[in-house]
């Protein structure tokens, strides 16, 4: 196993140094220019040249990305073009809201949907799984901006419950129950996506397991009915749940793009937005570096949980 | 037709770059002859290469090395092209009467459809044929215009022996012919092979789990275990004197249909089939044999005989 | 040795797209304490449906709507899930016919053998796990200490049924169901098995109530017999009787058209012609009508009743031609064998 982990690990270094490449060149091959974003609109050419130079971004693109890869190496992502910051500062400042965020739905979401599947399948065509069904179909369908926009409308605007946006009341104490209040609709939304979303996959994934003959084989042993399905079934459901649930976890790095941006949550996925509209290049390959690593590592750690579910797997 | 030396050897792929590990021996150097009119009973325990070479022999499956001679030609090496010519020749009827039938064409159609395609005859004609060979194998030709799945199983295997027909071959190979269907479908199935047999003169291979269909249909009888010839004879040479071990031993494990005989002595062979991927030195069988000596865990024996062929190095005496 | 059990005129029934469908009609027999009855029939012809009735294991959709089934005196028709759940593996424990799917991969060998037991038996962890290895060694598993911590996919089927069976006879069930529990095997394990069961049978007393389509599997482990088609029994009778003296026209059909090794060399299969009526369209009359040589005008429209034989009280059989018509039917039959010979 420890073998296998270490040669996943050597084979995702190229993959990393590829994503790099293509990250870098296509970045730097969209139209417009960083320094057209920051610099005086009555500058001089002769000032913009300037600024280009100190900025290195009139060197050929080749020896650009390698100044740029050299960095890297010393675990330096460069300076953000528009506010010359260093960009490893505003990842790390900016990593923490986004994983808080995202942790806590993700795991709101788990625990609504995986009982919530169980049930379902467990009384197919009952009045709960259609119930269950329908507020599926409605995570899956309506889009995160929409329905942000609808709780702000509502318990923001409309009945004074809680904060529009942000993650701390401006000037506040910042103590726990405001962070707690200004979380709460980011995650009501995020999590009821992320519940429908996995609520179809247990479903489905359950309903496949209760047709299976060791099943009956339980039953026959005179079990309970919720042994067998918890115990018996639920373990062997879960196995094709980790694909999901390996799709799920880079969420928690690159953020939610739409939802950060509705509720004004200072994590990754707002200041994506705001480095792309400021063509902030540098800033932006940082994110996007950082979102290849984590898709790579929950692939990894897929693999690893499936090994550690599929006994079958695991013997391979 | 003649087998020299068959081998037909699957690789295991490992890892990401599918390097191969090693092969499962499916076929492992298999040679023997068929001769036209009579009937070869293939049998042996699941996964010991039955299947793999009957299909070896009609060229479903690419042999990895060795022989298949047919009418003069070399069936392992001739080109595709001459293979589909001889396709005419050469038939296979399957186990499963379900899934061998595309469901979306009528029998009519499913039965025409080899003959236009080797330009043997013209629709009118290809509708005749279907007529009469639908009546031979004890159907209606008003059934042309159904599809499969109106058929019950009997039927539908009888539909699979119709189609293998209309190309008049000479040679058919039937994998368990009779495996999936009931019990008192199955007699009308192998009464209907045997018929035919008569009527056209046909040769077959005949591979199937239960000896006592291998008996009823087979002039000789070829025992095969992991990917080997153990024995082959006459089908009374087999079953009167078996002299291969495990050939007694395959025999004496069949239930036997009458309770006066329930307290038989019984010899009952301990241990699993080892994998054909790693099979024992010497003599496949050594693992499981009850009288091996030292010789046979190290020295493979060889097929000998003329008539009554057997690999072992300890025959059974009469 | 007492009744232990008694299935009386049982009628299981599905709910289906296209209506209610009956898979077991009328079925009824009786089981002594360590005896041994097969039901043999084809497939479709309600085996499985009969013994997953007994247990209550069969899909929501089905349930049994008359008759009764006794066990030791107790009715498990109408018993609730509670009291089901305290038979189940306990008094009454089953093994199907597909070892490979039959146990959970995910889970430990030793852990599914040990659920029952210590539900049942009340036994420790610890007490548990060691009966299990001695269970396992019992059923002739060898390094039995070993497999308890592995997982079903790492055995042969021959080596999973063998499990089925030690997690089966575990906590001393007086009545073991086993659906065809060696179709799947190759014959060398079949014949393993079939010899670790009657030396299990022997030393225990466990009744077993054993499903199969081989008449030869039948001759070597039955006392009794059960013959089913179309969701019916039609004979029933001891072992020794039913292949010396078959006398339903289906039984002797399916006794001459099977295949055997010990059959004489230029015997001619006689077939049975015709298939099973199907379930959604089950003739009014005898079901066997269609199909029968002996049919006869009243077949098609009355329903024969499953009667003892007027002299034998222990072989009963579902066919008109033994009521008053017997010696008749004996006649033709030795007639037709002069002819043939
Ligand atoms: N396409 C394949 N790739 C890899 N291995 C294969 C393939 N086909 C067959 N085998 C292996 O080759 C061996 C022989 O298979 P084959 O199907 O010929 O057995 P068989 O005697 O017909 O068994 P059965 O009675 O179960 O039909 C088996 O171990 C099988 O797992
Ligand atoms: N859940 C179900 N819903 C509807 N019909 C069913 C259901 N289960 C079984 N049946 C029907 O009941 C009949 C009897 O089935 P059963 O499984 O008892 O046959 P069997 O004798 O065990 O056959 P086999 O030898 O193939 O196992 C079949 O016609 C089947 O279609
Ligand atoms: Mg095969
Ligand atoms: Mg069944």
């Amino acid at each position: 196993m420890a073998q296998y982990i270490i040669r996943r690990i050597l084979i995702a270094i190229p993959v990393i140094l590829g994503v790099t490449i293509l990250n870098f060149f296509i970045i730097n091959l969209a139209p417009g220019n960083p320094v057209d974003m920051y610099v005086n609109p009555s500058a001089t050419p002769q000032q913009i040249a300037m600024e280009k130079h100190a900025l290195g971004l009139d060197q050929p693109i080749i020896i650009q990305y390698f100044h740029w890869l050299g960095q890297l190496i010393q675990g330096n992502l460069g300076f953000s073009y528009s506010t010359r910051e260093p960009v490893t500062s505003l990842i790390t400042s900016h990593i923490g809201p986004t994983m808080l965020l995202m942790g806590i739905s993700l795991i709101i979401g788990y625990l609504i949907a995986i009982p919530l599947g169980i049930i379902s399948a467990r009384k197919q065509n009952s009045w709960v799984d259609y119930l269950t069904t329908g507020f599926s179909f409605f995570g899956v369908s309506v889009p995160h901006f929409f329905l942000g926009l609808g709780v702000i409308y509502l318990f923001a605007t409309k009945v004074l419950l809680f904060p529009t946006g942000g993650m701390n009341t401006l000037g506040g104490s910042g103590s726990f129950s405001d962070l707690f209040v200004h979380l709460i609709l980011p995650v009501a939304v995020l999590s009821t996506g992320i519940a429908g979303n996995m609520i179809r996959y247990v479903r489905s994934s359950m309903l496949d397991v209760l047709g299976k003959d060791y099943l009956r084989t339980a039953k026959a042993k005179g079990l309970r009915q919720f042994i067998i399905t918890n115990k018996h079934a639920l373990r062997n459901a879960l196995i094709p749940i980790i694909t999901v649930i390996g799709i799920d976890i880079p969420m928690l790095i690159g953020g939610a793009i739409v939802t950060e941006q509705v509720f004004q949550w200072p994590g990754l996925g707002l200041l994506t937005i705001q480095s792309i509209s400021s063509r902030d290049y540098s800033t932006l390959m940082g994110i996007n570096l950082i979102a290849a690593i984590a898709v790579l590592l929950a692939n990894l750690l897929t693999d690893i949980f499936y090994a550690v579910a599929d006994p079958r797997i695991r013997y391979e | 037709m003649e087998v020299k030396n068959l081998k037909k050897y699957y690789p295991i792929k490992k890892g990401i770059i599918s390097k191969t590990v090693g092969y499962v021996k499916a076929v492992d150097d298999v040679s023997f002859s068929i001769y036209p009119g009579e009937t070869v009973g293939l049998v042996g325990e699941s996964g010991c290469g039955k299947s793999t070479t009957g299909r070896s022999l009609v060229r479903l499956e690419d042999p990895t090395s060795g022989q298949v001679i047919f009418e003069g030609k070399d069936l392992a090496s001739i080109s595709k092209k001459e293979m589909r010519e001889l396709r005419t020749d050469l038939q296979i009827i399957f186990q499963d009467p379900y899934s061998s039938l595309n469901p979306r064409k009528r029998i009519g159609d499913l039965l025409a459809e080899p003959l236009l395609a080797h330009k043997l005859a013209s629709k009118a004609e290809a509708a005749e044929k279907v007529n009469h060979i639908l009546e031979t194998v004890g159907l209606s030709k008003h059934y042309k215009n159904r599809y499969p799945h109106e058929f019950s199983g009997g039927q539908r295997q009888r539909i699979g022996i119709a189609r293998a027909l209309m190309l008049h071959p000479k040679l058919i190979i039937c994998d368990e012919p009779v495996s999936a269907l009931d019990v008192s479908i199955q007699a009308q199935v192998l009464n209907l092979l045997k018929d035919l047999q008569k009527e056209f003169n046909l040769t077959y291979i005949f591979i199937a789990h239960g000896l006592g269909a291998v008996k009823y249909i087979s002039d000789r009888i070829t025992v095969m275990y992991l990917g080997k010839i153990m024995e082959m004879a006459k089908t009374k040479e087999i079953f009167e004197h078996p002299m291969h071990p495990y050939t007694e031993i395959l025999l004496n494990a069949y239930p036997v249909p009458n309770p006066h005989m329930r307290d038989r002595e019984q010899i009952v062979v301990e241990g699993d089939v080892p994998s054909p991927a790693h099979p024992p030195k010497g003599c496949v069988f050594h693992t499981r044999c009850p009288f091996a000596k030292d010789i046979c865990r190290e020295k493979v024996p060889e097929l000998n005989g003329t008539d009554h062929l057997i690999a072992c190095h300890f025959p059974l005496s009469q | 040795m007492g009744e232990l059990l008694k299935v009386d005129k049982i009628k299981t029934e599905f709910k289906t797209d296209k209506g209610m469908v009956t898979s077991v009609d009328e079925v009824s027999f009786d089981l002594k304490e360590g005896e041994t009855i097969c039901l043999v029939g084809e497939s479709g012809c309600g085996k499985s449906v009969t013994s997953l009735s007994i247990m209550h294991l069969l899909d929501k959709n089905g349930s049994v709507t008359h008759g009764s089934i006794l066990l030791n005196g107790k009715e498990l028709v109408n018993m609730s899930e509670a009291e089901m759940r305290k038979v189940r593996g306990n008094e009454i424990s089953m093994i199907f016919q597909e070892p490979m799917t039959s146990l959970n991969p995910v889970l430990t060998i030793g852990d599914q053998l040990t659920e029952g037991i210590r539900l049942h038996m009340g036994y420790s962890k610890k007490e548990a796990r060691d009966y299990a290895v001695e269970m396992l060694k019992k059923v002739g598993i060898p390094r039995a200490e070993g497999i308890v911590d592995d997982y079903p996919h790492r055995l042969s089927g021959g080596m999973r049924q063998r499990v089925m069976i030690a997690m089966a006879l575990s906590c001393k069930p007086k009545l073991l169901i086993a659906d065809e529990p060696t179709t799947a095997l190759d014959v060398t394990i079949q014949a393993q098995i079939l010899k670790l069961m009657k030396g299990l049978r022997s030393e225990s007393k466990t009744a077993i109530i054993l499903i199969t389509h081989d008449l030869g599997v039948v001759a070597e482990m039955a006392d009794k017999v059960a013959v089913m088609y179309a969701g019916q029994v039609v004979e029933e009778t001891d072992v020794f009787t039913l292949f010396d003296n078959p006398k339903h026209p289906y039984t002797l059909g399916l006794m001459k058209s099977i295949p055997h090794i010990t059959n004489p060399d230029d015997m001619r299969l006689e077939s049975i012609p015709g298939s099973v009526p199907s379930v959604y369209n089950m003739p009014k009359g005898c079901r066997f009508y269609d199909r029968c040589p002996f049919a006869m005008k009243r077949c098609l429209e009355e329903k024969p009743e499953l009667r003892p034989i007027e002299d034998k009280k222990s072989h009963s059989i579902r066919c008109f031609l033994y009521e008053k018509e017997e010696r008749e039917f004996e006649e033709k039959k030795q007639d037709e064998k002069e002819v043939l010979s």
